[in-house]
C-alpha cells in the first residue's frame, strides 16, 4: 500500500464524498482505485440511521414543519451514509437546481426533491430533468403553477434553459416561450390552495400538507411549437429530450460537474477532460454516472492538477470534520447545530440565496466565514474523547516506539488527517508549536493523557491551515 | 461628521419573527381594536399614552422617556406592495430591498461598500450574532460577525490562555507566509491575516470601555453593550447590526411580547444613557424594524402573520414624532384581515442613507422613494 495510493484515495473520497477515515481509506485502497470508483457510482444500501430511529429523537423529522429539522436530517444522512457519492451528487444538484425554503415554507417537499436527486441523480440527465420539471418544490419555486394555456409564465422555462441545462446564448427568447407553452398544465395537486397556504406560511389547522405533481390536461397547450428548430406538438418531456441532445447541454452539465468534483477553474487540459466527459454523456444516453466515471478515472483528476484545486464548501467542512472525528454517529439533540454551523459559514442547506445557487470557489471565503470554519473543525478534532480522534492517537502511539518527535507527530497527524499535503511554512509552524514542549510520549503511563491532548491540539491546528480549506 | 468630530453611525435592531404592531403602539381609543382582540389586547389604563389615541405597551417605559425627550420617530404603517407573510421571504425583502425579485446583495452591504469602497477597514460593518444576515451580505465586502465580543476570534474554546496565544501565533505564521504563489492560497493568507487583525482590534474594545450604565443580562442588553464598546473604541465602525426575538407570537402572546419589549426597550434605554454619558448621543441613529406586523384578529392566544408594521428611528439627532399614518382597522380598509401599509420601507431606508449617512440612496434601495424629514439638521 503506497503512500501515493493513500493520497489519491483520500483525494477521491474528499471529492466523491466528504473525506474518509484511515480505516475506510485502507479498505478502499485494498479494493483498488477503479473498483472504488465503481462502488461509489453504484451505491447499495446506505446503512443510514433509519428514519424511525431518528424520529424518536427528532419528532419533527416525520412532518418536517421546520427548516432546521429538515437541514439536520440531511446532514445526518451525509454524516452516516455508506454511499457518500449519493449525498454528494444530491448536494451538487441542489446547488445547480437551487430551490429555496423562503418561498415554499415546505421543508418536506424540499427533502422530497433531495430524495429525488439521490434516486435519479446518477442516472440519465433526461430522467432527471423530467423529474425536476414535475417536482412540486420546483413548480412553486419557479412559478410553473402560474404557467397556463394561453397565459404563460416563463420563469421555469427560462431558468431551465439558462441555469439548469444549456446556459445563455444557446437559445432564443422565442425558445423560452415555446418551452414554457410545453410545460403548461404541469402543476401540483390543489395548487391554488397550497400556494396560498405557503404564501401565508400557515401550518394551521392541518400542519404542512404534502405536495404532489398534477397534470391538468385542460390547462395544457397541446398546439404546435417550434423549439430549437424542431417543430411538433411538444410537451415537457419532448422539450427535455430536445435539450438533452444539444451539445450545449452536454457541455453545460459536464463543465459544472468538472468544477464541482475536479477543480474550481477549468484550465486547458481540463477542457480536454470536459470533452471526454461530453463523449461519455452522448455514448451513455446522457448518463451522469458515465460522465463521473470518465472524470474520476482521468489522469487529470488523479494528478496535482486536480488535488487541492477546490475550496471546500461549508457543508464539506462540517461533514468532513464530523466524519473524521467520528462524532454525531448516533442521533443527538445537538444535531441541528451542524446545519446551523454550515449556515454560519455561508451555506444554509435548503436555503440557497437565489435560483443561481451559491457562489462557490474562493467566494466561500471571507474573514467571518473563515473564523467559523476554523473554530468548528478545530473544536471537533481537538476533542480527544471522540472515537475518530482516539483512533488517530492509537495509530500514532504505535509508531516509532510510541514516543514521537515534534516533526514525527506533525507528519503523522497530517498523514492520518488525509493525507494532507502542506507547504513547508505550514509544516514548520505546526512543528514549532509542538516543539515548545518537546517530544510526545504517547505510551508513557504518566503522560499519555497530556500527550493525547497535545495530539488533539495539532489536529485542531491542522484544520486551521490554509490547505485544510481546500478539497 | 458630527460636531464632535465623530462619524455618524447606524445601529440596526431587527425584531425577528414579526412584531405585533397593534400591541406595540396601542390604538387604545379604537373600539375596533378591542372588538378584534378579545383575548390579546392591552387595556387602556395600562397603555403608556403618547396622545389621546395611541400609546406604547407596558414595558416600553424607556422608549416612552426618549419619546418625551423628542428622540423617537415612529414610522407607522410601514411595508411594501403585495406583502408576503412568510418570515424568510419577507425578511429577505427587507434585507435586499427588493420586493419583486430574489436579490443577492444586502442593502447595508451595499452601504458599507459605498462607505469603504476599498475595504480598508474590516470593521466598517459589525454584526453581533452568528452568521451574517443577508442585509449585510455583499460580495467582496468584509463584515465582522461577532458571537461574543469577549471571546471573539479564533479558538475561543481553548481555555488555557497561554496555549491559545501560542495557537494564534502559529495561525499567524501559517497564514502570513510569502505571497505571490497560488492565487487561492494567497487569498486565504490575506483573509486569515485580516480575520486575526479584526479579532485583535475588536478584542481591545471591552478593555478600554468603562461606563456607569449597567446593561441587563439578556441577549439584547448584552448585544447593545457590545455595540457601545465597539463604538466608543473608535474603530471606524459605521454600521452595527443585531437582532432579538422571537416575536413570532402565535400563542401566549401577552406574556411573551411583554418580556420581549421589556428587553428591547430596556436595552435601548440603557444604550442611549450610555451614549449620553460618553457624549455620543448625537452621533448614533437606531433603526428598529420587523419583517411584518401581525393579523388584526387574535386567534384566542396569539396572533398570526400579518402585514403593515411599525418601525422606529431613535437618536439624539432624530426629530421625534409620528410619521406615516396609523392604518385604519375598518373592515373595508383591511388587506386580507391585515393592516394596510401606507409607506414603503425603502422610504425609511432612503431617509437614513441620505440624511443620516450621507449616501445616495437610489442605487442601494433599488429606486427612488420619498424621504421622511425625521433627521434634525
Amino acid at each position: 500500500m503506497s503512500s501515493r495510493d493513500m493520497e489519491m484515495m483520500a483525494h477521491l473520497m474528499r471529492r466523491a464524498g466528504f473525506g474518509a477515515t484511515r480505516p475506510e481509506l485502507e479498505e478502499h485502497v485494498a479494493r483498488g482505485y477503479e473498483a472504488t470508483v465503481e462502488k461509489l457510482l453504484n451505491p447499495g444500501d446506505p446503512h443510514n440511521l433509519p428514519d424511525d430511529v431518528l424520529r424518536r429523537y427528532h419528532v419533527d423529522m416525520g412532518e418536517s414543519r421546520f427548516l432546521d429539522t429538515a437541514g439536520a436530517y440531511w446532514i445526518y444522512r451525509m454524516v452516516t451514509t455508506e454511499n457518500p457519492l449519493e449525498e454528494k451528487i444530491a448536494l451538487f444538484w441542489h446547488g445547480l437546481f437551487a430551490t429555496g425554503y423562503a418561498k415554499l415554507n415546505q421543508a418536506r417537499s424540499l427533502l422530497n426533491q433531495i430524495e429525488m436527486f439521490r434516486r435519479v441523480g446518477l442516472g440519465s440527465f433526461r430522467d432527471l430533468l423530467v423529474e425536476l420539471s414535475k417536482d412540486p418544490a420546483m413548480l412553486v419555486w419557479l412559478d410553473n403553477n402560474d404557467n397556463h394555456n394561453g397565459a404563460i409564465n416563463e420563469n421555469y422555462g427560462r431558468e431551465l434553459l439558462e441555469l439548469f441545462s444549456m446556459g445563455i446564448g444557446n437559445y432564443t427568447e422565442q425558445d423560452i416561450k415555446e418551452a414554457s407553452r410545453a410545460f403548461t398544465g404541469w402543476t401540483l395537486g390543489n395548487a391554488e390552495y397550497m400556494v396560498t397556504r405557503s404564501m401565508k406560511d400557515s401550518i394551521w389547522p392541518y400542519g404542512r400538507i404534502s405536495w404532489h405533481f398534477d397534470f391538468r390536461e385542460w390547462d395544457h397547450d397541446d398546439g404546435e411549437k417550434t423549439f430549437l428548430g424542431e417543430t411538433g406538438a411538444w410537451d415537457g418531456d419532448d422539450i427535455v429530450e430536445i435539450i438533452c441532445k444539444q451539445s450545449s447541454a452536454a457541455e453545460f452539465v459536464c463543465r459544472r460537474i468538472f468544477q464541482f468534483f475536479a477543480a474550481d477553474e477549468i484550465d486547458g487540459e481540463g477542457e480536454e477532460v470536459v470533452a471526454d466527459m461530453m463523449r461519455s454523456y452522448f455514448e451513455s444516453d446522457y448518463e451522469i454516472r458515465s460522465v463521473l466515471r470518465t472524470l474520476f478515472n482521468s489522469d487529470y483528476f488523479r494528478s496535482e492538477r486536480s488535488m487541492y484545486k477546490r475550496v471546500k464548501a461549508p457543508v464539506e467542512v462540517v461533514v468532513g470534520a464530523v466524519r473524521i472525528a467520528g462524532s454525531y454517529r448516533e442521533p443527538t439533540l445537538e444535531a441541528p447545530q451542524l446545519a446551523s454551523q454550515a449556515l454560519f459559514m455561508g451555506q444554509g442547506l435548503l436555503m440557497p440565496p437565489t435560483v443561481e445557487g451559491w457562489h462557490e470557489g474562493d467566494e466561500w471565503i471571507d474573514s467571518g466565514a473563515l473564523v467559523e470554519r476554523v473554530n468548528f473543525a478545530a473544536q471537533e478534532l481537538r476533542n480527544v474523547e471522540l472515537p475518530g480522534v482516539q483512533d488517530i492517537i492509537y495509530r500514532l502511539a504505535h509508531m516509532n516506539g510510541g514516543t514521537l518527535t515534534p516533526a514525527e507527530l506533525v507528519n503523522g497527524c497530517l498523514d492520518l488527517m488525509g493525507p494532507i499535503r502542506v507547504s513547508d511554512e505550514t509544516r514548520e509552524a505546526l512543528t514549532g508549536y509542538v516543539a515548545r514542549s518537546g517530544d510526545v510520549p504517547l505510551r508513557d503511563d504518566d503522560s499519555a493523557e497530556e500527550s493525547a491532548n497535545r495530539v488533539g491540539e495539532v489536529l485542531g491546528l491542522i484544520t486551521a491551515t490554509r490547505e485544510y480549506q481546500l478539497a | 461628521m458630527t460636531s464632535n468630530g465623530h462619524n455618524r453611525s447606524l445601529v440596526v435592531i431587527q425584531l425577528s419573527g414579526g412584531n405585533d404592531y397593534l400591541n406595540t403602539l396601542v390604538p387604545y381609543n379604537e373600539g375596533l381594536y378591542y372588538d378584534y382582540r378579545p383575548a390579546v389586547s392591552i387595556e387602556p389604563e395600562q397603555v403608556l399614552k403618547l396622545d389621546d389615541q395611541y400609546g406604547f405597551r407596558p414595558g416600553m417605559e424607556p422608549v416612552k422617556r426618549l419619546w418625551d425627550e423628542g428622540k423617537v420617530a415612529i414610522v407607522n404603517g410601514i411595508g411594501y406592495p403585495n406583502p408576503n407573510r412568510s418570515h424568510f421571504r419577507s425578511m429577505d425583502i427587507w434585507h435586499t430591498a427588493l420586493p419583486e425579485d430574489i436579490g443577492n446583495e444586502g442593502w447595508l452591504g451595499r452601504a458599507i461598500r459605498e462607505l469603504d469602497p476599498k475595504g480598508d477597514n474590516v470593521l466598517t460593518g459589525v454584526n453581533f450574532g452568528r452568521g451574517l444576515p443577508r442585509a449585510l451580505g455583499c460580495r467582496g465586502v468584509p463584515v465582522a460577525s461577532v458571537g461574543n465580543l469577549e471571546t471573539y476570534g479564533l479558538f475561543p474554546d481553548m481555555e488555557d490562555e497561554s496555549l491559545r496565544k501560542f495557537a494564534l501565533e502559529t495561525f499567524a505564521k501559517m497564514y502570513g507566509g510569502a505571497r505571490g504563489g497560488d492565487a487561492v492560497m494567497d487569498f486565504l493568507g490575506q483573509t486569515g491575516t485580516d480575520a486575526l487583525k479584526g479579532a485583535d482590534i475588536l478584542r481591545t474594545a471591552p478593555a478600554v470601555y468603562s461606563s456607569g450604565v449597567e446593561y441587563a443580562a439578556d441577549p439584547m442588553g448584552q448585544s447593545l453593550k457590545s455595540v457601545a464598546q465597539v463604538l466608543f473604541a473608535d474603530l471606524g465602525t459605521r454600521i452595527f447590526y443585531t437582532q432579538h426575538g422571537s416575536f413570532d407570537t402565535h400563542s401566549g402572546e401577552l406574556k411573551t411580547h411583554a418580556q420581549l419589549w421589556d428587553e428591547v426597550a430596556g436595552g435601548i434605554g440603557d444604550f442611549m444613557d450610555d451614549l449620553k454619558e460618553h457624549g455620543r448621543e448625537d452621533d448614533v441613529a437606531i433603526l428598529v424594524f420587523s419583517e411584518f406586523g401581525r393579523r388584526i384578529k387574535d386567534n384566542g392566544s396569539g396572533t398570526d402573520h400579518g402585514s403593515g408594521g411599525i418601525a422606529f428611528v431613535i437618536g439624539g439627532s432624530v426629530d421625534g414624532g409620528m410619521y406615516g399614518e396609523y392604518p385604519s382597522m375598518k373592515e373595508e380598509d383591511q388587506l386580507d384581515g391585515d393592516l394596510h401599509f401606507n409607506n414603503d420601507f425603502r422610504s425609511t431606508y432612503s431617509t437614513i442613507l441620505e440624511d443620516w449617512m450621507g449616501l445616495e440612496a437610489a442605487p442601494i434601495v433599488n429606486g427612488r422613494f420619498e424621504s421622511f424629514d425625521l433627521i434634525k439638521n
